[in-house]
């Protein structure tokens, strides 16, 4: 076998599933940081220290202090609950509403299937991230209301993956049995069809989440939602933004990092899972 | 007739192989074959047998995990397993030309057809651009398509099977090639429209002195249009004959089931044969004899390697120990 | 000819549903709309002047009614941060919001158009591998952050990149009389290739920025529909037909893919809208979406109204051309309607 050859072999059979792996540890890291993060942190992450402002990474900060003298590494880690945390929760609430909408819309067809469509395509109508932003700005600026325009965002892609699965199982055959069998429609779509949707949706989810951490992020950088001085990646950066031109890069860099580090590790797991469940629909 | 002395295109014990990552797919092995200028050849043989792999070889645009073990095809003393690329890409269209099953999805679907005549003219001919159009036309008129100025502004999607597989053969004879490879050119086409094809792919092969490769896995049509059939059976040429003398004196074990199990017009569907077993996994370790598990007529001496042609008349071999 | 009316016919839909949407918007805001706009120092008589002004006290059908009304007579309102109607405001901003996002869209389409073709003809190399790398990490970084990582670099690190505040260095150059409001187009128009030269160097790292989120979607199905077209039938009677190599990998095989790709588009832009309100955040870019984050912060309402509406009538158009795109590409959507 030439090295090319064998290269890519190796590659194959042994990079990708390293890299999902790999991702897979560092969530839970970071996870651990979300749920223990006041514990973890070094330092309180709201504590200024005015004889330590935009302290360069050292050996007592390792990711520096910003202008307040708060130590970044504290702010990063304890951050992780807020970001993770609007991201999963905004993409459960999608995910359920989404599957149980398209999961309708999939199996009755007719008038709810038209009216479900239409307004998944009213909210395709719009660019995302400025709907997100029309809805903020309507509900009031607030960390839940970032949330549910989160939610509104992401829905069309659950509803209509929800749909178009539902609607090629709806024909299959044990679904004929049950119904055969004197199930009702509710009973047939709850214990028949739905289980076997999961898998696939929550690939979907996964897929999704670095996505739902972005808009969160970048709507907190714009300023809705959370406040100054809470802790956030997204308002770190946009915090830490005004001191590049005198080249106190740390103040935004490792915000920004965590959050890269967060959606590329979201990211490839969702694409490991796929290619586990599906692997002919690699692109 | 006397064959001239050397044939239009020959392949030569040939063997290819290809490497997959579910093992090595023996797809062809010491295949022969010859054919001369101005006949029709048919090779039959099961869906699966190797027919396609062979026709593209013969064009040497084998897919990029096969590797050719062995042997050589000559055409015209171009060897087409070794020629430089440029050289294999000015001989296909120009002196090969192929056309295949499926017309429809075998053009491009969003260039109309007379543009994809015209594409080959203007890469295999010296034809100005101003006559470009009209050159195509002719193509198409010299085919027999109704109204061929139309048909030239036409997108596949708009034509029946039968109408692009006239294109098809219109794009393959626009630079009157010498050989015609025909990859099942009648299948999935209707009945009717496959003898109206066939006898178009006759016409044209006699009118312009060429030469044609069919391929089918229907031995009736084979024996309605060609000179010489080979046989072909899990990447082996199991018999070559005259057409007349295969249907009527098939020696091989394997041609006789064809023969039992092809439909003609005196024959009724409760008196087909269906040829029992299946081919071999091309992947497995293979008998000499690959047809040895499906043959009643096996004995010992089968397995022994190499497999010989045994030769019936001068124009007539089989390979087989135990010929009928 | 007719599938043009249909497909304009078509984008009916969408716009009532964008209209609907904006109205249920204006309508969601937190307490009482009459009470926001009568100010602090309302009494009860004046608010219910003001909701008599503003038609609220009438059924809800009949108040949707006048805002389809006011807004096919372009009225938005005034902003409440400049004075203005909307409308001027944002016909004001939205050239420069348009040239970053074109710009943007051009950089992502040239870079990954080749890298998906480059991709595509080599599956499972090591280029395949390295660019797959590439586009995957390129996707999660979030379009601000890269946006400041380049200002750090490029402006701060190696002084290659000029000062990131707006469209123009206003002190070494005046903005070209204003023909289309994108600058790029109007020094052209004007001649004045320096301020040419000046308004491109500002875009560069702000449309780069916006762009590189749309690199991996792009790439990824230009790589995904080459290796379908590759594979398919008419490519391999295209071979068989001795059609040289460049002719068959481009006007063959990568003119079929571009129907799957014109397809992504629609998400690329939805994208690059919404990214370029944060890339104008970051760059001092003055586009609609610097205004719509400073229309939000000061609860402007009115404002974010006229930009959100703005933006989705102009996606619905961005949608329309790439449907009329597709059209143009591939003949058989154009038979189907
Ligand atoms: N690119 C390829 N890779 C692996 N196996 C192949 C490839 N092309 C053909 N084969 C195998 O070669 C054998 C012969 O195929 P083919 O020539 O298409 O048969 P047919 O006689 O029906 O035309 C089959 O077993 C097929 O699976
Ligand atoms: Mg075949």
């Amino acid at each position: 076998m030439t090295f090319a050859g064998f290269a890519r072999n190796a590659a194959y059979a042994f990079g990708e599933n390293r890299l999902t792996l790999v991702s897979v540890v560092i969530l839970a890291a970071l996870v651990l940081c979300a749920i223990f993060g006041p514990l973890i942190a070094p330092y309180d992450p709201l504590m200024t220290d005015g004889t330590a402002r935009l302290v360069p990474p050292s050996a007592a900060h390792p990711f520096g202090t910003d202008a307040l003298g708060r130590d970044i590494l504290s702010r990063v880690i304890v951050a992780a609950r807020l970001d993770l945390g609007m991201a999963v929760i905004a993409a459960l609430l999608s995910f359920a509403v989404g599957l149980a909408l398209g999961a309708i819309a999939g199996y009755f067809g007719g008038w709810p299937d038209r009216i479900i469509s239409r307004v998944m395509d009213t909210i395709m109508a719009f660019p995302l991230f400025v709907l997100a932003m029309g809805i903020v700005a309507a509900l009031g600026n607030s960390v839940l209301n970032v949330i549910i325009a989160t939610v509104v965002i992401n829905l069309p892609f659950y509803c209509r993956f929800a749909r178009a699965e539902v609607n090629v199982r709806r024909e299959q055959g044990f679904v004929e049995a049950a119904r055969m069998g004197g199930n009702g429609a509710m009973p047939v779509l709850v214990n028949h069809i739905v289980p076997n949707i999961l898998p696939p949706m929550m690939v979907q989810v996964s897929l999704n989440m670095g996505w739902a951490i972005l808009n969160a992020a970048g709507l907190s950088f714009i300023g809705l939602g959370v406040r100054p001085p809470t802790p956030e990646w997204g308002i770190m950066v946009s915090e830490g933004a005004s001191f590049i031109i005198s080249g106190e890069w740390w103040t935004f860099v490792f915000p920004g990092a965590a959050l890269v580090l967060a959606v590329f590790c979201f990211n490839l797991l969702g694409d490991g899972l796929r290619d586990l469940l599906d692997p002919k629909r690699r692109v | 007739m006397k064959a001239p002395a050397t044939p239009l295109l020959s392949i030569e014990d040939l063997s290819l192989v290809f490497r997959t990552r579910h093992g090595t797919v023996r797809a062809l092995e010491n295949v022969d074959l010859t054919v001369e200028r101005g006949e029709i050849v048919g090779v039959v043989g099961e869906s699966g047998s190797g027919k396609s792999v062979m026709a593209y070889a013969a064009l040497g645009l084998q897919d990029a995990a096969a590797q050719v073990l062995g042997g050589r095809i000559l055409f015209e003393g171009l060897d087409m397993l070794a020629a430089a690329p440029d050289v294999l890409a000015a001989t296909r269209g120009r002196e090969i030309a192929m056309i295949f099953q499926s017309p429809r999805t075998a053009l491009n679907p969003i260039r109309k057809v007379g543009h994809q005549i015209a594409d080959v003219l203007l890469e295999h001919t010296a034809v100005r651009r101003s006559d470009l159009r009209q050159r195509a036309i002719e193509a198409l008129a010299r085919v027999r398509i109704p109204d061929p100025e139309r048909r030239y502004e036409a997108y596949p999607f708009e034509l029946s099977g039968g109408m692009c597989q006239r294109v098809m053969i219109a794009m393959a004879l626009a630079c009157s090639p010498s050989l015609l490879i025909a990859d099942e050119p009648t299948t999935g086409l209707d009945v009717t429209t496959q003898a109206v094809i066939m006898d178009l792919v006759r016409e044209m092969s006699r009118e312009a002195r060429m030469s044609t490769l069919l391929i089918t896995h229907d031995l009736g049509l084979a024996g309605e249009y060609c000179d010489r059939i080979a046989v072909m059976h899990a990447g082996h040429i199991v018999e070559v004959a005259p057409t007349v003398e295969l249907l009527q004196r098939p020696a091989h074990p394997y041609t006789r089931q064809l023969l039992a199990s092809t439909p003609t017009p005196r024959s009724s569907i409760d008196q087909l044969v269906s040829i029992p077993g299946q081919l071999p996994d091309l992947r497995s370790d293979l008998p000499a004899c690959r047809f040895s598990a499906r043959c009643e007529r096996h004995v010992s001496a089968c397995d022994e390697r190499p497999l010989p042609w045994t030769v019936i008349s001068p124009q007539h071999a089989v390979r087989c120990r135990v010929p009928l | 000819m007719h599938f043009f009316w249909k497909r304009l016919l078509g984008t009916i839909p969408s716009l009532i549903g964008v209209v609907l949407v904006t109205f249920v918007l204006s309508h969601a805001l937190p307490g009482d709309p009459a009470a926001f706009f009568a100010g602090p120092a309302a009494n009860a008589e004046s608010i219910a002047e003001v909701r008599a002004k503003l038609g609220l006290d009438r059924s809800l059908p009949v108040q949707f009614f006048h805002y389809a009304d006011d807004l096919r007579r372009g009225q938005l309102g005034n902003s409440l941060t400049t004075g203005q109607p909307v409308l001027n405001d944002l016909i004001e901003r939205l050239p420069a919001s348009l040239e970053l996002t074109f710009f943007a869209l051009l950089f992502a389409v040239a870079v990954a158009i080749p890298l998906g073709v480059w991709a595509a003809t080599r599956p499972d190399s090591m280029v395949d591998h390295a660019c797959r790398a590439l586009v995957s990490i390129g996707a999660a970084f979030p379009t601000f952050f890269i946006g400041l990582l380049f200002v750090y670099l490029f402006y701060f690190l190696f002084d290659i990149a000029p000062q990131p505040l707006g469209r123009l260095n206003e002190i070494m150059y005046t903005a070209p009389p204003r023909i289309t409001g994108a600058y790029t187009v109007d020094s052209i128009l004007a001649g004045e290739w320096s301020v040419l030269r000046a308004s491109l160097a500002q875009l560069v790292l702000p449309s780069v920025s916006l762009g590189m989120f749309a690199l991996a979607p792009i790439a990824r199905i230009t790589r995904a529909a080459m290796l379908q077209a590759l594979g398919s039938d008419f490519i391999r009677t295209a071979r068989a037909s001795g059609l040289p190599a460049r002719k068959i990998l481009f006007s063959y095989a990568l003119r079929n893919a571009m129907l799957p790709v014109t397809n992504v588009l629609g998400m690329v832009f939805s994208f690059l809208l919404g990214g370029s309100v944060l890339i104008e955040q970051v760059y001092g870019w003055q586009g609609v979406g610097a205004y719509a984050v400073n229309a939000v912060i000061s609860s402007d309402y009115a404002a974010v109204q006229g930009f959100v509406l703005a933006m989705a009538l102009l996606y619905v158009l961005l949608n329309l051309v790439i449907d009329l795109i597709a059209t143009a590409i591939d003949p058989r959507v154009r038979f189907e309607s």
